[in-house]
């Protein structure tokens, strides 16, 4: 490789901190039936509220591009990743982490089941948000197909199964819905 | 999916089923306290700035800015640290006597030497603020030149680390000749050579967890605790005692939920080190999260290597001798082991195949301003396998025969185990020939070749390539006695206690550090097997040294040969003692006394029992124990293993290739990996499924892709690209059972097979659709373009006009 001359810098965003960030709003979301009502900095993204404001950790982070998936909760009943949700943008809204699936009494919701009972998991870090996309792309779709369970979980991330056991869950709960 | 043959299953039933995982109830409720889900009242976050320059000198850096910032607590340079190390960071494999290793601390004083270096750390109030702070922070650099590319790092044109001289940390070499000069007079007397030269792009191992770190000190008692998100917390407590200081007994680890680790979790972190130490310096605990785009430049990258490699064949195909030079890219630092990853492949370089005293190895790392590298899923043993399952469909090219039988011809024989191979390492067990058939009619091998006849015709854009890879994993990690050979710096054995309670529910403490392989559940079936009892009733304790004070961790596929093993002898070893309670307490001799499905009974007199709880309670109570035998029910045992194990298996991958636009569509992938008997063959197979997608992610998705200024242009999950579901197959399993004779449990190691095989059978497939076309080789990844580029230069090369069907006659 031919390269003369001193390297350049990968590229870095310069801002002034905090200067730009804006007073605290308040809102209020209704978490796994709850109602919470908290002070947030407008930057503020729906996950990190999640996880430090209401104190449901179960939602995980994996990226900061919205690549992985691995905070998907459902919004209003429909899954979305909340780093790419701001905060405040969820004021006044009905949302369900991977804490409001199973039942109070221990039964677990019956994609958690097909997950267990098909070895959907190993490390179980995109699983939270692999269970809430799933049970969201069967809300739209009750019998996808195997391509079509492929397609519909493209946004989720997993490094540990190669999706085999993780598809074969989610067909496995749609036929027991069916 | 298929499975072929039901592996070996016990009396009990336990050890051979599909027991649901203990693990997952947590998991999927989000239940699991992953490091960052931590509550720790009180902590200060830890952000770091980190050097946008791959190769620079740090000239002047002003915190002042920061550190006048509301809720920052402290801003230090590497300056204000250097007295906090009382070593450089660890580097636990240095491979020759003479390898060159540069002091490495924590956070970088006068240079920085990769993108991602640390040149300075925040302690705030929140995360927030703390990140908020290092955009305050004002660096002045001198920018030196970058150091990328691992040819032009050999020259020392550029050098890395000025003060030693070169780019070379060390030559590494084995030649094993049966006579001197033995090499040499193969290739010169050969009926068939091939050469080749393979590039094993940079890897970004991405477990979805990044990483995390929370250290929480006791300021007046003295004692910390360190939770991280790490697959080595006993290696790691030895690592941050010796490099800070703090007195080991002091000193606990913690793995919590670990989000996958792949390799890139075993190793000794800047940010654990640095947690700790400011934890220690301000009395007050201090955590750090990392981001992914932090995570791709400042946690280690897998394989980086250029491979030479040369075979020699006689006239029917049988090879007679191997010659590899192997340059590996050790990036900017050694990190724990990195030198010796390119080693661990020096004994695989032969695969399946029955080679004589004729193996002429080298190897050289380099020093590039790149993030370091280090073990990722199957360290070596891939990027080994890779050349050697590659030059050997080259080889088949060459002499005009089909691959798979070119395989057979040197296949190490079934009646040849245990093998003692040509490096003097003893291959355990293996059958070549059974699994390559069994993945051969699960792909239906001869119709695959008859659709490539009718299907690879002059003018076909679709082309079908069918590809095959063999290998042998040496896994399992290790005898300690091989490892002192091979200048590592630590033991290759495990720890296990197993502790029947007085209710007669059952503790294992395992030295073993899982992160979603499932350890719990497959312990648990290996102390039901053998005590006789419910999984349900066994909780599996692991990855906090408090609780199991003795443990090598996890990595190397070593969990289940070694740790799985020490459990096995562990309950061997609380039955004798129990026998020895039962055989007191029902008047009996010891010898005449058998334990059955959790139950002492008397040979003879089957009226006569006592069950294993009863024993337990009586262990506790002591009350009636035979004279100078200790009260309780425990056992501990530390295995060191007599061998590796070596798990083999066949890959088989079905592609058509669009030669139009270079589109690769794998339309079947076959995988058959025998690791000896299964303790769950559910897990088993998980096992093979991610690690066939790792392996088939490198051929065809990722590469960590630097600039010539040795900036990362993958630094995101949106540029690196990690498969989808959608992206790849679903996968078919065959397996075959050769139980290994070297444990008592006849198991072998599992978690890197599948990356192991994949990548060479994927390859394979794409240059055997396009072969007809006059393509022999294709780089890693083979995106779209680059298998385009390849069919456009090969047709300038070779005009279009072959008229053979598909890549093999």
């Amino acid at each position: 490789m031919v390269h003369d001359g001193k390297a350049t810098p990968q590229a870095r965003v310069e801002h002034s901190p905090r200067e730009h960030l804006g007073a605290p709003v308040e809102i209020t979301v209704t978490v796994n039936g709850t109602p919470h009502t908290h002070d947030v900095e407008p930057r503020t993204l729906l996950v990190q509220y999640i996880r430090e404001h209401v104190g449901l950790t179960g939602t995980n982070i994996g990226c900061d591009t919205s690549s992985c998936g691995a905070c998907s909760l459902h919004l209003n009943g429909e899954a979305v990743k909340s780093c790419t949700v701001l905060a405040v943008q969820a004021d006044g809204t009905e949302i369900r982490t991977i804490e409001g699936m199973a039942d109070a009494d221990g039964t677990l919701h019956p994609m958690q089941q097909a997950f267990m009972e098909n070895h959907g998991l190993q490390c179980g870090y995109c699983t939270p948000g692999m269970v809430m996309a799933a049970t969201s792309l069967l809300e739209e779709n009750p019998n996808p197909t195997e391509q079509e369970v492929r397609i519909g979980l493209e946004g989720n991330l997993c490094r540990c199964t190669g999706y085999h056991n993780i598809v074969k869950s989610v067909l496995a709960a749609a036929s027991a819905n069916a | 999916m298929t499975i072929t043959e039901e592996p070996t299953t016990t009396t009990t039933g336990v050890i051979g089923s599909r027991l649901l995982r203990k693990e997952d109830p947590v998991l999927l409720t989000g239940e699991a306290v992953f490091t960052n889900d931590m509550k720790v009242p009180g902590a200060l976050h830890m952000a770091m700035l980190r050097s946008p320059y791959a190769h620079a000198t740090i000239v002047a850096i002003d915190t002042s800015a920061a550190a006048a910032m509301a809720g920052v607590r402290a801003v230090y340079t590497g300056a204000d640290l250097a007295e906090l190390w009382a070593a450089p960071m660890p580097c636990a494999w240095p491979v020759t006597d003479d390898m060159l290793n540069p002091p490495h601390h924590p956070i970088a004083t006068d240079r920085v030497n990769f993108v991602g270096d640390g040149v300075a750390v925040v302690l705030a109030e929140t995360d927030a603020i703390a990140h908020d702070a290092i955009d305050a922070i004002d660096v002045t650099y001198d920018a030196l030149e970058a150091v990328t590319d691992l040819e032009d790092a050999l020259s020392d044109r550029v050098l890395v680390h000025p003060e030693l001289g070169t780019n070379s940390s060390y030559s590494w070499n084995l030649l094993v000749e049966e006579t001197d000069g033995a090499v040499q007079r193969a290739f010169d007397n050969a009926a068939y050579t091939v050469t080749e030269r393979y590039v094993q792009q940079r890897l970004i191992p991405m477990a979805m967890e990044p990483r995390a770190v929370v250290a929480v000190p006791q300021p007046f008692g003295g004692d910390l605790t360190l939770y991280t998100s790490t697959q080595i917390p006993h290696v790691l407590k030895v690592m941050v005692a010796v490099t800070l200081g703090v007195p080991e007994h002091q000193l606990r680890v913690v793995a919590p939920a670990v989000g996958g680790g792949f390799g890139a979790k075993l190793d000794v972190y800047a940010e654990e080190l640095l947690c700790v130490a400011l934890a220690r310096k301000l009395g007050t605990p201090v955590r750090w999260n990392e981001t992914r785009s932090e995570n791709t430049v400042a946690t280690i990258q897998g394989r980086g290597q250029i491979q030479h490699i040369e075979l020699a064949a006689d006239s029917n195909g049988k090879l007679t001798a191997i010659r590899v030079r192997l340059t590996a890219d050790m990036g900017a630092y050694l990190q724990l082991i990195t030198p010796g990853i390119p080693i661990l492949g020096a004994f695989l370089y032969a695969g399946v195949y029955d080679l004589p005293k004729a193996y002429d190895f080298s190897c050289t790392g380099v020093f590039t301003t790149l993030t370091p590298t280090d073990a990722y899923r199957g360290a070596g043993r891939p990027e080994a396998t890779y050349a050697i399952e590659r030059s050997m469909d080259a080889l088949a090219r060459e002499i005009g025969i089909d691959p798979l039988e070119l395989r057979r011809r040197n296949f190490i024989q079934p009646e040849q185990f245990p093998y003692e191979a040509f490096t003097g390492l003893v291959y355990d067990s293996g059958d070549h020939d059974k699994a390559a058939t069994i993945a051969s009619d699960l792909i239906d091998y001869g119709a695959v070749r008859a659709r490539q006849a009718t299907q690879n015709v002059e003018g076909s854009t679709k082309r079908l390539g069918l590809g095959v890879s063999t290998y042998f994993e040496m896994c399992g990690l290790a005898p300690s006695r091989v490892l002192a050979s091979l200048n590592y710096s630590a033991g290759g054995w495990e720890a296990a206690t197993v502790r029947i309670l007085p209710t007669a529910k059952v503790q294992v403490v395992t030295g073993t550090s899982p992160h979603g392989q499932g350890h719990e559940t497959s312990w648990s079936m290996i102390v039901a097997d053998k005590l006789g009892i419910d999984p349900a009733d066994v909780d599996v304790l692991h990855s906090d040294t408090a609780i199991a004070p003795l443990g090598m961790d996890t990595y190397g596929s070593r969990s289940l040969p070694v740790g799985g093993v020490a459990v096995g002898m562990a309950c061997d070893k609380v039955i004798e003692k129990a026998k020895q309670i039962a055989a007191h307490q029902m008047e009996a001799s010891v010898d005449d006394l058998e334990f059955i499905g959790g139950e002492f009974r008397v040979v003879g007199t089957p009226s006569k029992s006592m069950p294993l709880g009863a024993i337990a309670f009586a262990a506790f109570t002591a009350h009636d124990l035979p004279d100078g035998l200790e009260p309780n029910l425990e056992a501990q045992v530390t295995y060191d293993p007599p061998n590796f194990s070596w798990p083999f298996g066949t890959h088989m991958c079905l592609v058509e290739v669009d030669t139009e636009t270079g589109d690769v569509d794998v339309l079947q992938y076959v995988a058959v990996d025998d690791c000896g008997n299964q303790v769950n063959p559910m897990i088993v197979e998980g096992q093979v499924h991610g690690g066939v997608i790792q392996g088939l992610a490198q051929a065809l998705y990722e590469g960590a892709d630097y600039d010539a200024d040795g900036n990362l242009r993958t630094s995101t999950l949106a540029d690196y690209l990690v498969p989808a579901a959608s992206d790849v197959p679903s996968i078919t399993i065959g397996h075959s059972v050769t139980p290994s004779p070297t444990n008592s449990l006849g198991v072998k190691g599992v978690g890197e097979a599948g990356t192991i095989g994949s990548a060479p059978a994927v390859m394979n497939a794409i240059v055997d659709a396009l072969s007809g076309l006059g393509v022999r080789d294709i780089p890693m990844p083979a995106s779209p373009n680059t298998v385009w580029n390849a069919i456009a230069s090969a047709s300038t090369v070779t005009p279009n006009t072959s008229t053979s069907p598909g890549g093999t006659p």
